[in-house]
C-alpha cells in the first residue's frame, strides 16, 4: 500500500488534475455530439474514469483511504449502469432497427 | 248576513280562468279540433267576467271599499317583503268588468272571424293569455304584479300583432309595438326602483298611506310620477311614443279590438288613476300630462282626416281618444278618465268588430276608397257602426256624449283655452268618423267583384250586445244638470282621489252643451253633402295635394322624423364602432393576443421536441451555467 502510495506521488497533483479534467472533456464532448449510443455509454464510462482517477490521486496526497474506497462504490454502480444501459440499446436496435439517439423521438405527443 | 271575505278572496278565480284556457289550448293546440280552442278560450273568459259581476256585488253588499287577497309571500329578502296580492276595490272592479266583458265579447267574435285561419288555435291561446296578463295588471295589489302584468301585456300584443308572421311588414309593426313599449317600460321600471327606494315598498296601500306625509310638489313624487308617466305614455299611445299603435293595426282585427278596447293602451291610464294619490301631490306632471294629452287628441284627430285604411282611422281615433283621457287624468278628474275608459271600450270595441265585419265581407279589403253601399248588403253591421260612431263623436244621449261632456266641462273649468281646442278635436273627431262611416256604407259601391254579405251570427251577436252597451252605457254616470248623480264617480271616489274643482253653474253647462252639439250637427252635415251628396272619393295615392293635407297623410311625418332624429344616427354610431373600433382596435386587440400565445407555445414546443442530443446539451448548459453562477458569487 505504502509502495502504491509514494508510486503515486511521484507524479506531481496538478498533472492528474489536468489529465483528469481533459479525460472528463472528451467524455461530455462525446456524449453531446455522438450519435451512436454505444459511443455514448463509453464516453460516458470515460467521464467516470477521469472521476476516479481524480479522486485516488487526491486520496493518495492527502492519505486518506476514503477517495479510493469510493472509486470501488462508483465502478460497481458504472457497471450495474453500463448492464442497463447496453440492455437499452438491444432493446432499441430491436424496434428502430439503428442505435442513432435521433431516432429515439417517438416518444413526443 | 254570511262574511264577504271568504268568498272575496276567490277572487283569483278571474285570472286563473283565462290562464287555465291558456295552458288548455296553448300546450294542446296541435290536438284540439279546429275551432275547439276558440269555443274554450271564449267560455274561461266569460267564465272569468261572471265571477267579477259576482265579487262585484259581493263587494257592495258587503259595505267595505276594499280588500286585499294575498295568494302567497312572493319576494322576500330581508326588511324588503312583497306579497304577492290582489286587490278588489271599486277602481279595479271596473277594469275588470271591462276587460272581461269586452274581452269576452271579443273572443266569441273571434271564433267566426278567424274561423278560416290555420292557426285559430294559437290564437284563442295567445287571446287567452292578453286578458290573463291584462287581468294580472288591473288586478295586482302592488307595483310590481302590475308590472308583470305590463310586461305581459307588451309580449302578448307582439305575438298577436305578428299573429300573421309570414308577412315581414306585420313582423316588423309587431317588434316596432314592442321596441317602443319597451322604452316606456323603463321609465316604469325606474319609477318603481325610486318608489321602493323612497317607500321601502310597493304595495299600494302602504306608498298612498305615507306619501300623505310628502307635501304638494316635492322633487321626489315629481320624478317619481314622471317616471311612471313614461310608461304611460309608451303603454296608452301618447306623443310621442304613440307611433306603434297605428302599425299595430297589422294584427287580425279582433286583436285590435281587444288592444284598443280592453285590454293594454287603458293600462297607462289605469296605473295613472290608481297613482292619483302621487300624481296629486305632483302638479308639474299633471301640467305636462294635460300638454301630452291635448297634443296627441288634436295631432292624432287631424292625421284620422286623411286615412284611407278602414283601421288606420279607427287606430288615429283612440290616440285621440286615449289623448282626451289623459287630459282628463291631467285636470285632476281621474273618474271621468276611467269613465271614459269604460264607454270608448265599448265604442271602440264595437267599431273595430264592425270594421272587421266589414273586412270579412269585403273578403279582406281594408281601402275605404273601394267600399261603399255596403249599407244594404250589412244592415246589421251599419246599424250597430252607426250607434258606435255617434257614440265616439258626441251625441247625446249616446254614451260617448257623457264621458266627453265630463272631460269638456273639466276643461273649460279649467281653462278656456284648453276647452276650445278639446273641441276642436272633438268636432275632427266627428268629422272622421262621419267620413268613414258614409265613405263604408253609402254612395255606390266602389269594387267590382266584390260580393258583399252580412256575416255569420257568432259575429253579430257580439255587436248588437256592444252597441246595446254603446247606446246605454252613458246612464251609468248621468250629472246633475240631467238629474243624475253621477253614480260612476261617486262609485269611483273610495279610490281615486280627484281634485276637488268648483262645479261649473247649470246654466253654464247648458250652454257649453247646445253650443258643441249645434257645431257636431254642422259637422256631420257638412260630411253628408261632401261624401253622400257630392260623393267625393279621398284622392288617390301619388297625386298632389295641398301641403296642410299632404302633412296630415303623411301623419305629419313622425315616422320619418323618428328615423332621421333616432335611428339613422344610431345606424350610424353603429356602423362607426363596428368599423372603426370593433374592426381596427377591439377586433385586432383579442386576435393579437391569441397569436401571441400561439407564437410562443411554438417557440417553447421546440423545447419538447424529443431531441434527446438537445435534452442532454441543455442539461450540461444548465450544469455549467450553474457552476459559473457559484463560482461568480
Amino acid at each position: 500500500m505504502k509502495d502504491i502510495t509514494s508510486a503515486i506521488q511521484i507524479i506531481p497533483l496538478n498533472n492528474y488534475i489536468v489529465l483528469s479534467m481533459a479525460l472528463f472533456s472528451i467524455g461530455l464532448m462525446g456524449v453531446l455530439f455522438r450519435r451512436n449510443i454505444i459511443a455514448i455509454l463509453m464516453c460516458l464510462e470515460l467521464m467516470f474514469n477521469s472521476a476516479n482517477l481524480l479522486l485516488t490521486a487526491f486520496s493518495a496526497y492527502h492519505s486518506d483511504p476514503t477517495g479510493q474506497v469510493f472509486v470501488f462504490f462508483i465502478m460497481i454502480v458504472a457497471a450495474a449502469e453500463v448492464a442497463v444501459g447496453l440492455s437499452i440499446v438491444v432493446m432499441m436496435k430491436r424496434n428502430v432497427e439503428s442505435v442513432d439517439i435521433n431516432l429515439l423521438n417517438h416518444l413526443k405527443w | 248576513m254570511v262574511d264577504p271575505i271568504p268568498y272575496i278572496n276567490l277572487s283569483w278565480l278571474v285570472p286563473a280562468f283565462p290562464l287555465l284556457g291558456f295552458l288548455v289550448t296553448g300546450l294542446a293546440n296541435k290536438h284540439l279540433k279546429h275551432n275547439l280552442a276558440g269555443i274554450i278560450a271564449s267560455v274561461m273568459v266569460v267564465l272569468s267576467f261572471a265571477v267579477s259581476v259576482s265579487l262585484f256585488f259581493i263587494l257592495r253588499s258587503s259595505g267595505q271599499e276594499a280588500v286585499t287577497v294575498t295568494l302567497f309571500n312572493w319576494i322576500a329578502i330581508g326588511g324588503m317583503n312583497i306579497p304577492f296580492a290582489f286587490l278588489i276595490d271599486h277602481l279595479s272592479l271596473t277594469m275588470m268588468l271591462i276587460v272581461t266583458g269586452v274581452g269576452a265579447l271579443i273572443h266569441i267574435y273571434s271564433i267566426g272571424y278567424m274561423h278560416d285561419d290555420e292557426r285559430v288555435n294559437s290564437f284563442f291561446a295567445q287571446m287567452n293569455l292578453f286578458t290573463f296578463s291584462m287581468l294580472l295588471l288591473v288586478m295586482g295589489a302592488n307595483y310590481l304584479v302590475l308590472f308583470i302584468g305590463w310586461e305581459g301585456v307588451g309580449l302578448c300584443s307582439y305575438l298577436l300583432i305578428g299573429f300573421w308572421f309570414k308577412n315581414p311588414a306585420y313582423n316588423y309593426a309587431a317588434r316596432k309595438a314592442f321596441v317602443i313599449n319597451r322604452i316606456g317600460d323603463l321609465g316604469f321600471i325606474l319609477g318603481i326602483i325610486l318608489i321602493f327606494f323612497t317607500f321601502k315598498s310597493v304595495t299600494f296601500s302602504e306608498v298612498f298611506s305615507q306619501a300623505a306625509s310628502f307635501h304638494a310638489g316635492s322633487p321626489v313624487i315629481t320624478l317619481i310620477t314622471i317616471l311612471l308617466l313614461v310608461g304611460a305614455i309608451g303603454k296608452s299611445a301618447q306623443i310621442p311614443l304613440f307611433t306603434w299603435l297605428p302599425d299595430a293595426m297589422a294584427g287580425p282585427t279582433p286583436v285590435s279590438a281587444l288592444i284598443h278596447a280592453a285590454t293594454m293602451v287603458t293600462a297607462g291610464i289605469y296605473m295613472i288613476a290608481r297613482s292619483s294619490i302621487l300624481y296629486n301631490l305632483a302638479p308639474i306632471t299633471l301640467n305636462i300630462i294635460i300638454l301630452i294629452g291635448l297634443a296627441t287628441a288634436l295631432i292624432a284627430a287631424l292625421i284620422g282626416l286623411k286615412q284611407n285604411d278602414i283601421k288606420k282611422v279607427l287606430a288615429y281615433s283612440t290616440v285621440s281618444q286615449l289623448g282626451y283621457m289623459f287630459l282628463a287624468l291631467g285636470l285632476g278628474a281621474y273618474s271621468a278618465g276611467v269613465f271614459h275608459v269604460t264607454t270608448h271600450a265599448f265604442f271602440k270595441a264595437l267599431l273595430f268588430l264592425g270594421a272587421g265585419s266589414v273586412i270579412h265581407a269585403m273578403g279582406g279589403e281594408q281601402d275605404i276608397r273601394k267600399m261603399g253601399g255596403l249599407r244594404k248588403k250589412m244592415p246589421l253591421t251599419y246599424f250597430t257602426f252607426l250607434t258606435a260612431t255617434l257614440a265616439i263623436s258626441g251625441i247625446p244621449p249616446f254614451s260617448g256624449f257623457f264621458s266627453k261632456d265630463l272631460i269638456l266641462s273639466k276643461a273649460f273649468e279649467h281653462n278656456i283655452i284648453l276647452y276650445i281646442l278639446a273641441l276642436g278635436g272633438a268636432l275632427l273627431t266627428c268629422f272622421y268618423m262621419f267620413r268613414l262611416l258614409f265613405l263604408v256604407f253609402f254612395g255606390e259601391k266602389r269594387l267590382a267583384g266584390a260580393h258583399p254579405h252580412e256575416s255569420p251570427k257568432v259575429m253579430t251577436v257580439p255587436l248588437l250586445i256592444l252597441s246595446a252597451l254603446s247606446v246605454f252605457g252613458g246612464f251609468l254616470n248621468i250629472p246633475s244638470l240631467f238629474g243624475g248623480d253621477s253614480r260612476f264617480s261617486t262609485f269611483l271616489q273610495s279610490t281615486v282621489q280627484t281634485n276637488a274643482s268648483e262645479e261649473l253653474s247649470h246654466s253654464t253647462e247648458t250652454g257649453l252643451i247646445l253650443g258643441s252639439l249645434l257645431l257636431l250637427a254642422l259637422i256631420i252635415v257638412y260630411a253628408y253633402r261632401l261624401f253622400v251628396s257630392k260623393a267625393v272619393v279621398p284622392a288617390k295615392d301619388g297625386e298632389s295635394m295641398p301641403l296642410f293635407s299632404k302633412l296630415i297623410y303623411n301623419k305629419f311625418y313622425f315616422d320619418e322624423i323618428y328615423t332621421a332624429v333616432f335611428e339613422k344616427p344610431f345606424g350610424f354610431l353603429s356602423d362607426f364602432f363596428y368599423h372603426k373600433i370593433e374592426n381596427t382596435v377591439l377586433d385586432p386587440a383579442v386576435d393579437s393576443i391569441g397569436q401571441v400565445t400561439e407564437h410562443a407555445g411554438t417557440l417553447l414546443r421546440r423545447l419538447q421536441k424529443g431531441n434527446m442530443s438537445f435534452y442532454l446539451f441543455a442539461m450540461v448548459a444548465g450544469i455549467l451555467l450553474f457552476i459559473i453562477f457559484i463560482l461568480i458569487v
